[in-house]
């Protein structure tokens, strides 16, 4: 039976004591978790019976300069229906998570996608290598600071 | 590769296919009138392109292929390899990644060999020229063009009026001088001012920079 965003947040504050708020990312609500039980939560979530997140859709970063980088992850549980989006606000200077690779196997080359685009460090990633730019490339292109040669400024 | 010897009173001409065409041209050329053009028309009427494509544009590239449009008619069969092709259609937009593998294609191909820049992003970086990193701004920057066809993607009637165009500048050549064009064949440095060096080929891409390669006669 899919669950509501309601439900999923009770069962998870009733499992973790820490803070899990609801918030409204592009309309679509997330649940904004600390960065210290992200990968307890993401198990919890795959593991229990009721929620059974068994499909992990989609990761990604949005960058905040100075000091915010917002990575959020989208899961699906494809037997009940529901949907949900994590959201972990991570320090922009100094970002790393737990990598996913151990509970879903696509997380891999989404993980290598962000490390390569934001710089995001994910621990015990099978292969943390870049996916996209060339393998001796010096920066994360999708920080809004990047600045590199090859670009040319469009005209205002 | 084409060369000429002049220890050897003939010209030897990479086919396409991987054969070699020897004709005793050092002594007839010049004195036998329709040589050059019987070999220029021969070249010019089998253009056998690669087999790739980058990005957009080969969707374009492809249905130009297809029948509709039907390039065997000019001559024009993909071959999957390098080695036995005559003309490279850069279809498509050309990353920075990408750059020195396109190069060593062009490389590994034969002479004489030719290229066709397909699309805006082609000429110099089309939609991408802006506030892009990754796009390379023009092939021209690290292979020779021969034929510029504009578009985003160009149409199939675009892409043969290219072809056809190219075809014409073959007819014009002159045997053995065929890099000797104004304005062809000179890109010979893969470093880019103002960008970084294009260094990761892979192993074994040897480097022919057009003014090494010895032509005689
Ligand atoms: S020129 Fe246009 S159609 Fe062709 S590859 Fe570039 S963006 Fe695509």
């Amino acid at each position: 039976m899919a669950l509501k965003l309601e439900q999923i947040r009770d069962r998870l504050r009733a499992r973790f004591p820490e803070h899990i708020i609801v918030e409204d990312l592009n309309n679509m609500a997330a649940l904004v978790i600390p960065q210290e039980i992200y990968h307890d939560v993401v198990w919890f979530l795959k593991s229990d019976e009721e929620l059974d997140f068994d499909y992990l859709e989609f990761e990604t970063c949005a960058d905040h300069p100075p000091d915010l980088l917002a990575f959020v992850c989208y899961l699906r549980s494809l037997g009940h229906g529901h949907r949900i989006a994590l959201k972990i606000n991570l320090d922009r200077n100094q970002p790393s998570l737990p990598s996913l690779a151990d509970l879903y196997a696509n997380a891999d080359w989404n993980e290598r996608e962000i490390f390569d685009l934001f710089g995001v460090i994910f621990h015990n990633h099978p292969d943390l290598r870049r996916l996209m730019m060339p393998e001796d490339w010096t920066g994360h292109p999708l920080r809004k600071d990047y600045l590199h040669p090859n670009v040319v400024k469009r005209p205002d | 590769m084409g060369l000429i010897d002049n220890r050897i009173p003939v010209h030897m001409e990479k086919t396409p296919g991987g054969g070699v065409m020897m004709t005793r041209l050092a002594s007839l050329l010049g004195k036998v009138p329709g040589v050059n053009a019987a070999v220029n028309e021969a070249k010019a009427s089998s253009m056998w392109y690669m087999l790739f494509g980058l990005a957009c544009c080969a969707i374009e590239l492809m249905a130009t292929g297809a029948s509709k449009y039907d390039f065997d008619r000019l001559g024009m069969i993909f071959r999957a390899t390098p080695r036995q092709t005559d003309l490279m259609i850069v279809a498509g937009t050309l990353t920075l990644k990408m750059a020195p593998r396109v190069k060593l294609l062009y490389d590994q191909m034969p002479e004489p060999k030719y290229v066709i820049a397909m699309g805006g992003c082609t000429i110099h970086g089309g939609p991408f020229y802006h506030d892009s990193y990754s796009v390379l701004k023009g092939v021209d920057k690290i292979i020779p063009v021969d034929i510029h066809v504009a578009g985003c993607p160009p149409r199939p009637e675009a892409l043969m009026n290219g072809c056809l165009a190219l075809q014409d500048l073959i007819r014009t050549e002159k045997l053995g001088h065929d890099r000797d064009r104004p304005g062809l064949r000179q890109i010979t440095e893969r470093q880019v001012p103002g960008m970084p060096p294009i260094n990761h080929l892979p192993p074994g891409g040897a480097l022919i920079r057009p003014n090494e390669i010895p032509i005689l006669g």
